[in-house]
């Protein structure tokens, strides 16, 4: 099915399943710990052994030797792999270093080799006893040098690295008020509960493998590009995920070597990534530092936006896209945005959760707090004068510089409306709702007991992608409606809200509905990535089942177009049928997937909202905690407001992380990210965590996708610590520029204490 | 982790006992800290020994007023006691504000003493670390510091002692109470309990080898407000940037304890005279040898105010 003209009227509108607070229909098996993880499937492979890694001690140069005659000796031992023995190698279309270092090693704790043995701790010990030698190569660690040799990267997901409209320099040097500031962030780590695990096994050359994964086909695709074997004699199956956060986007490590040591091992094997090794064998969201310049009039309407941001990547990388959002948030005639990347020999960056727009607005959204305050005007007022239905600046992507490209020129819109924009909206609705009224704008001058208390706003901005998506669905004799697709639910709640769409579609209670998912055997999804999972994975569901309603009808003898689906039953005018008996003895399956014309090129969609934060930092010591806070999201149909909280108030903690303890530190001597678990490495724990509150307007939009939504899961951290930063000084009077905003950034700056 | 035999022991001298006989063994209470190195392989000892079943899981008075602590009393029951909650308030609070419910139900009061440093130089086996591995440099001088030592320092290791507890039985104390493999006892005074790094940043404490801790003695309560303030960047779950424990008196004298701030709880009592004239001059005095990392200097600021914020505090606590 495709999806080219704005969505009318459809069974989803009757919002009897969807749209309504819905438990999750998973949740029974999560919370009696019976929803089988990747790494606890053992019923799945009979004699299953154990697979441990081994990472690089190096963060660049090269393995002199390595000595695995005491591993092989040691107890339990069955093999090690290693890439002088695993054979010819590929790399994943999606990888930027191999899964499987040596002897050239790219990175620290970049995967050298892998002791099978029959026990965990059997492989443990004989992986201590694997001696290496490296030759040791220079590299560049530190962004704030590498950023002066850095160079334009390719388009990619974030678009072109460069766009202008108007005369910045121009309108910069002449506006009558001028902002010009450095902003950075830090490298961060994904940090999931549920560590990168796998299971794998070989049949003949067929091998089948449990893994974590968020995106099925593109793991397969890379597996079997790695191992040189075709795509079709690789399973993957994922049907749950502890957490990814875009950590899990991509064939890593644990599923690669569990697939090797199977096949060295000659029988099944499991892998999980330890979690020391974590943070610098897998991906991370790249640090930034980004230079925003604004220029406005005195009543604050700007004229000149600037942003520009350098990042770093291994060689072949892609850079932290942290100026998109800047291209659509605000009007403003004159302006431009710059991308850079550095090579830089630290580990592999990718996406993080709104990669992108997370860091991009943490910049962007404190830079508009300062111009406000500059300006003397209210931080929202100035946001809203600022508001623009049309996107101001949206760079044409350059021609492919591929001369053989058969692909069709696309046409290109310069300033296309936005599909649905209630920024304005979220704003007043917020203020209202969190007394936005009650914060004296004045900085360092609310205080309660030995607390100086602040409040601090910013915007919320994600894009919203969509993607094509395929499902299938069976009618059986009882009426049992199933779907099948390899998307995948890595804790999103995208069992329920397929469950919901396919209960709406075919008019059965949620409970009628049983949902598959995370396999490749089933037909291939969006994936879950880019908080373009909920919307365009149910899109496909409905694809799947339009057909599926036609099939009945036409079973019957019924007017499709005419036909009722509801209380499981099938009416056409004064008929009615059970579906169960529609769908006959052998049942009715049907497969489809739904695909995107150019909608999104005519309209810009995006998700809006706005944040509220109430922060009180210690006047002594300058520990902040933050209090309340509010997130107004406008992102289309909210298909189930309970998940749908969920994925915001997650996101808000996230976003609480990144202002004010997150920070992958980097020995920039030795090149490694130092601080490689998790009690180094700090995300909030409950006890940071305030009271707070989600408010979704009422919005469908049309244009999205025929389920009228858009994405939340991300939307939810963008803007978040930015808001934190501007409680702070709010609260303070201490601008911080430099995430996180730890004490020790404030404590020289605080008023004096007896 | 490297394979070793295991026993129980049956009495403190037992224990003591196997220690001398199994070169390379260790003492395992709630196996909280050792199993965690042991993983890793940054301890690899060859033998266990079990001290849970040794009956030192007591609290009990002294005949002088105070009351003497069981090496294998939990942090969890030691901070719930209602004693120490009463007379000892330092102590339960420091409690508390360690770790978890999790692993203070398991903690022991011997274990959580000798718990070994958080220095994340010394947790990367491929990374250079003095206390791991001696004679190999250090990691961290020059590196991530921020949470670093910056008093007592010495050019082997700036690792801080992460315990908060041994900060509050430094402010009220505490004597460790012992007994060695040839069976003699000895009573060491928590101020020299840990040791400085100085040239030998490997041993921590001053314990010998197949020494075993038998219980923490406490005087007599000395009354007055007592405070522990930890301070760190998330409200839990997270060792100190910088910890202080107070005992302040209502006429403003008192004793004064920090922790992560030294390779063992730093008290300077020749400070505490200044006490009545403010956190400043009591800090000046404290930390009067302060040499800081350019990342941990803030440490030094930060005591100030934390012990400022705490005098003013104990002030307004006064009964
Ligand atoms: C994630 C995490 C966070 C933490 N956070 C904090 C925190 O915020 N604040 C804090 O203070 N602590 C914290 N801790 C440390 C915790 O307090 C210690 O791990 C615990 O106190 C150790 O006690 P244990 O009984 O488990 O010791 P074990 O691990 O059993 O032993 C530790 C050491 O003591 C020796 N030992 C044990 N008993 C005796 C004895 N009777 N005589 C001689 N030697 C003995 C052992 O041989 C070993 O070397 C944290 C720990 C973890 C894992
Ligand atoms: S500070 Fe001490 S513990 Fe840390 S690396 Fe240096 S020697 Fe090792």
């Amino acid at each position: 099915m495709k999806f080219d003209m704005p969505a009318t009227t459809n069974p989803i509108d009757q919002l009897k399943v969807i749209g309504k607070a819905t438990e999750r229909i998973d949740g029974p098996l999560k919370t009696t710990g019976t929803a089988p993880y990747a790494y606890e499937r053992h019923d799945v492979a009979v004699n299953q052994a154990y697979g441990y890694i081994v990472g690089a001690a190096v963060a660049k140069g090269r393995i002199e030797s390595m000595d695995l005659t005491a591993a092989k000796a040691a107890p339990g031992v069955i093999a090690i792999v290693t890439a002088e023995n695993a054979g010819q190698l590929d790399k994943g279309n999606l990888n930027t270093a191999k899964l499987l270092g040596g002897p050239a090693v790219d990175h620290y704790h970049q995967a050298i080799a892998l002791v099978v043995a029959e026990t965990f701790e059997q492989a443990r010990s004989a992986a201590h006893l694997i001696h290496v030698d490296y030759e040791r190569a220079k590299g560049a660690f530190d962004l704030a040098i590498a950023k002066n040799s850095s160079t334009p990267p390719k388009p990619g997901f974030g678009g072109p690295p460069d766009s202008a409209v108007g005369d910045f320099v121009g309108a910069f040097e002449s506006a009558p008020f001028q902002f010009d500031a450095t902003y950075t962030t830090p490298d961060q780590s994904h940090a999931m509960m549920e560590p990168h695990a796998s299971i794998a096994a070989w049949n003949g050359d067929k091998l089948t493998v449990w893994t974590s994964n968020q995106m099925i086909a593109w793991s397969v695709g890379d597996m079997a590009k790695t191992l040189g074997i075709p795509k079709e004699n690789v399973r993957l199956i994922s049907p749950y995920v502890g957490g990814g956060f875009g950590g899990k986007l991509f064939l890593r490590a644990d599923a690669l070597l569990a697939a090797l040591g199977a096949r060295a091992a000659n029988r099944p094997v499991k892998v999980a990534l330890q979690r020391a090794l974590m943070m610098n064998n897998t991906t991370h969201r790249p640090a930034t530092i980004q230079r925003l310049r604004l220029g406005a009039t005195k009543e604050g309407k700007l004229t000149a936006i600037a942003h520009e941001s350098w990042s770093g990547d291994l060689p072949g990388g892609s850079p932290e896209t942290a100026v998109s959002q800047t291209r659509l948030l605000y009007a403003g005639a004159n302006r431009m945005t710059a991308m850079r990347l550095a090579v830089l020999d630290l580990p592999e960056g990718n996406a993080m959760r709104a990669p992108g727009e997370a860091p991009g607005m943490m910049a962007l959204e404190i830079a508009m707090d300062e111009m406000a305050e500059k300006l003397g005007l209210d931080p929202i007022e100035f946001r809203i004068l600022n508001d623009t239905q049309v996107a101001p600046d949206n760079p044409a992507k350059p021609p492919s510089s591929d001369p053989q490209s058969k692909a069709p020129e696309e046409k290109h819109y310069p300033h296309p409306p936005f599909s649905q924009r209630r920024l304005t909206e979220c704003f007043r609705t917020g203020a209202e709702r969190f007394g936005w009224n009650k914060r004296n704008p004045v900085p360092g001058k609310s205080r309660e007991g030995h607390w100086l208390m602040g409040i601090g706003v910013a915007a919320a901005f994600r894009n919203n992608l969509v993607m094509k998506s395929a499902a299938r669905v069976r009618l059986d004799n009882k009426g049992v409606v199933t779907v099948e697709t390899d998307m995948t639910d890595i804790g999103t709640g995208s069992y329920t809200i397929i469950a919901q769409t396919a209960a709406e579609m075919m008019g059965v209670a949620l409970h009628q509905v049983v949902v598959r998912l995370g396999d490749s055997d089933f037909p291939v999804s969006c994936g879950s990535g880019g908080q373009w999972g909920g919307n365009s994975s149910t899109s496909g569901v409905y694809a799947a089942c339009m057909k599926l309603r036609e099939a009945v009808a036409q079973k019957l003898g019924f007017d499709s177009t005419k036909a009722v689906f509801a209380d499981g039953q099938v009416r056409d005018g004064g008929r009615s049928t059970p579906l169960a008996q529609a769908a006959g003895e052998s049942g009715l399956v049907m497969e489809d997937a739904m695909e995107y014309g150019d909608l999104d090129k005519k309209y810009q969609q995006s998700t809006f909202g706005a944040h509220f934060v109430e922060v009180a930092v210690h006047a002594s010591t300058g520990e902040t905690r933050v209090r309340r806070m509010l997130a107004v999201c406008a992102a289309g149909r909210i298909l189930n407001p309970k998940s749908a909280r969920s994925q915001v108030i997650g996101a808000m903690t996230m976003g609480m992380g990144a202002a004010l303890m997150e920070e992958l530190t980097v020995d920039k001597r030795h090149g490694f990210f130092v601080n490689h678990d998790l009690a180094g490495y700090e995300v909030p724990v409950h006890a940071d965590v305030p009271h707070q509150e989600v408010i979704f307007l009422d919005e469908t939009d049309p244009i999205s996708s025929p389920m009228k939504a858009k994405g939340v899961g991300e939307l939810g951290i963008c803007g978040v610590a930015a808001a934190i930063a501007n409680a702070i000084y709010n609260a303070t009077g201490v601008r911080v520029r430099d995430y996180p905003i730890t004490l020790d950034k404030l404590i020289d700056r605080l008023p004096e204490v007896a | 982790m490297r394979p070793f035999t295991f026993e129980r022991a049956k009495t403190p001298a037992d224990a003591a006992a196997a220690a001398s006989r199994n070169p390379g063994s260790r003492f395992v209470a709630g196996g909280t800290n050792l199993l965690d190195l042991m993983k890793l392989e940054i301890e690899t000892p060859t033998h266990l020994i079990d001290v849970n079943g040794l009956g030192l899981d007591k609290i009990e008075p002294t005949e002088d007023g105070g009351v003497r602590i069981g090496a294998l009393v939990r942090n969890t029951d030691l901070s719930a006691d209602e004693r120490i909650r009463r007379d000892y308030g330092v102590l339960a609070r420091a409690l508390v504000a360690g770790a978890t419910g999790q692993l203070r139900n398991m903690a022991t009061t011997a274990g959580n003493l000798l718990q070994r440093t958080r220095c994340p130089y010394f947790y990367d086996t491929n990374q250079p670390c003095n206390k791991r591995t001696p004679g190999s440099g250090c990691g961290a001088i020059g590196g991530y510091s921020r949470q670093h030592a910056v008093v007592g320092v010495s050019d082997a290791c700036i690792a801080t002692h992460p315990s908060d507890m041994a900060v509050a039985l430094r402010v009220l104390d505490a004597t460790v109470e012992t007994i060695r493999p040839d069976g003699a006892t000895r009573k060491i005074a928590i101020a020299e309990f840990h040791r400085l790094p100085g040239d030998k940043p490997q041993i921590d404490t001053v314990l010998m080898s197949g020494e075993l801790i038998t219980a923490v003695t406490l005087p007599k309560p000395i009354g007055g407000a007592q405070i522990y303030r930890k301070v760190r960047d998330r409200a839990s779950y997270a060792f100190a940037l910088i910890s202080v424990a107070a005992i302040v008196q209502r006429d403003g004298t008192g004793r004064v304890a920090l922790g992560g701030v030294a390779h063992k709880p730093w008290r300077v009592e020749a400070a505490e005279a200044e006490m009545p004239r403010g956190a400043k001059a009591v800090t000046a005095r404290l930390l009067a040898d302060a040499k800081p990392t350019a990342e941990n200097a803030f440490k030094l600021k930060l005591v100030e105010r934390a012990l400022a914020s705490v005098l003013a505090e104990a002030k307004g606590a006064q009964p």
